[in-house]
């Protein structure tokens, strides 16, 4: 019975990994609506479930790919793997309209220009706190404070190790999580109450998830202005992440 | 036809990879220099050309889309392969960095709110000139 199991499910790994993370993903918006009334995103706990299972994953083979060393689950690997997740990463950004980047505004986009290395800096400064030294290190970290995406595209772009890897994903889903639960209870305090002050924030944030669940628990009409500058700073954050803000700690370090 | 759009979305990525390898070479550094944000550039540009219209619209469209949807999905998948038991002693780490950086965009969201006000002013003036 296990022999035949491990066989099908071997030889389909791939169709595997897609049907369990349906479920998980599924079980995951179930928990957001139930437990937390939709305030926190279910693609949240999505990811962090995803941890929490890796971590198990390790603990239990002695692995370094979480889940995927367990034979019958090997297809989360093909399917979170580098290439998948950069295909996937390229295709959000269709349909992005530059029309909709004018209508941002120039505050529109100095917001994502300044969320992006803002978030870099204090990323890559806290890691220079905690003692780091090695210029992979630093950047990684700030990259994943940008957001949980930057951080393993950045990372893996320059040859980081896949534990400096795993940081950035859990410091970006830290960020992810606290945008969507805070801002609704700093929304007085730093003006967000127009589509302009939105904008910005969309821009300064980045994190769509957060972005959208933040603004959603805040006013729902500011979440079209928010999406409008947040959709493009994953773009910026992976063409400036690997290379110049890379080149500028590198420099430093 | 869906593969058309898939393939636009295949080219754009091999291109940005491409580039950014290459310009790891030509800087000198073992890096793939932002090359999926160079990926993502040449579709954003790609979905905006006319010339490319047949290849984003309709049923090649579809074929982006789909891949665009599964981001969240693939993203869950990377997270469950992550080598979370080699980095947990830096956990603290990873929550602070993500707290400092909320905290610090937060507090930026007033003052690059001022800073904006100006240029929305100008745009509507434009609109109400003529």
């Amino acid at each position: 019975m296990m022999e035949l199991l491990e066989t099908v499910f071997v030889r389909n790994n791939l169709v595997v990994a897609f049907a369990v993370v349906g479920v998980t993903i599924w079980l995951s918006y179930l928990l957001a609506n139930k437990l937390t009334a939709g305030r926190i995103h279910g693609s949240a706990i999505a990811i962090a479930v995803g941890l929490l299972a890796a971590w198990y994953g390790g603990v239990a083979t002695g692995g370094s790919r979480g889940v995927a060393d367990f034979a019958l689950l090997s297809g989360i690997g093909l399917m979170g793997g580098g290439m998948m997740r950069d295909f996937a990463i390229v295709a959000t950004a269709f349909g992005a309209q530059l029309s909709e980047l004018k209508k941002a505004g120039l505050a529109g986009m100095i917001s994502i220009f300044a969320g992006v290395i803002v978030s870099f800096i204090v990323g890559a400064a806290v890691a220079v706190a905690f003692g780091y030294t090695d210029p992979t290190e630093i950047t990684t970290i700030g990259a994943g404070a940008v957001t949980y995406i930057v951080g393993p595209v950045t990372g893996e772009a320059i040859g980081a190790s896949d534990a400096m890897i795993t940081l950035s994903v859990a410091a970006g889903l830290v960020k992810s999580i606290l945008v969507m639960i805070g801002t609704p209870l700093v929304a007085r305090y730093i003006g967000l109450n127009n589509p302009q002050s939105a904008m910005v924030f969309g821009g300064l944030m980045g994190t769509t998830s957060g972005v959208a669940a933040g603004l959603a628990a805040t006013d729902p009409k500011l979440v079209p202005y928010g999406a409008m500058t947040a959709t493009f700073y994953t773009g910026v954050g992976c063409l400036l992440g690997p290379s110049i803000l890379f080149f500028i700690v590198e420099a430093l370090f | 036809m869906i593969i058309y759009g898939v393939a636009l979305l295949s080219a754009c990525l091999v291109a940005g990879m491409l580039i950014g390898e290459g310009l790891g070479i030509i800087l000198g550094v073992e890096a793939n220099v932002g090359g999926v944000g160079i990926a993502m550039l040449f579709l954003v540009l790609a979905c905006n050309s006319e010339r490319f219209r047949s290849l984003t619209e309709g049923a090649a469209g579809s074929g982006v889309k789909f891949w665009s949807a599964m981001y969240i999905p693939i993203v869950v998948a990377m997270a469950a392969q992550q080598n979370v038991a080699a980095a947990i002693d830096g956990g603290v780490l990873a929550i602070t960095a993500g707290v400092a950086a909320v905290a610090v965009s937060f507090a930026l969201v007033p003052a690059l709110s001022k800073i904006g006000g100006a240029p929305e002013q100008e745009a509507n003036e434009e609109e109400s000139a003529p």
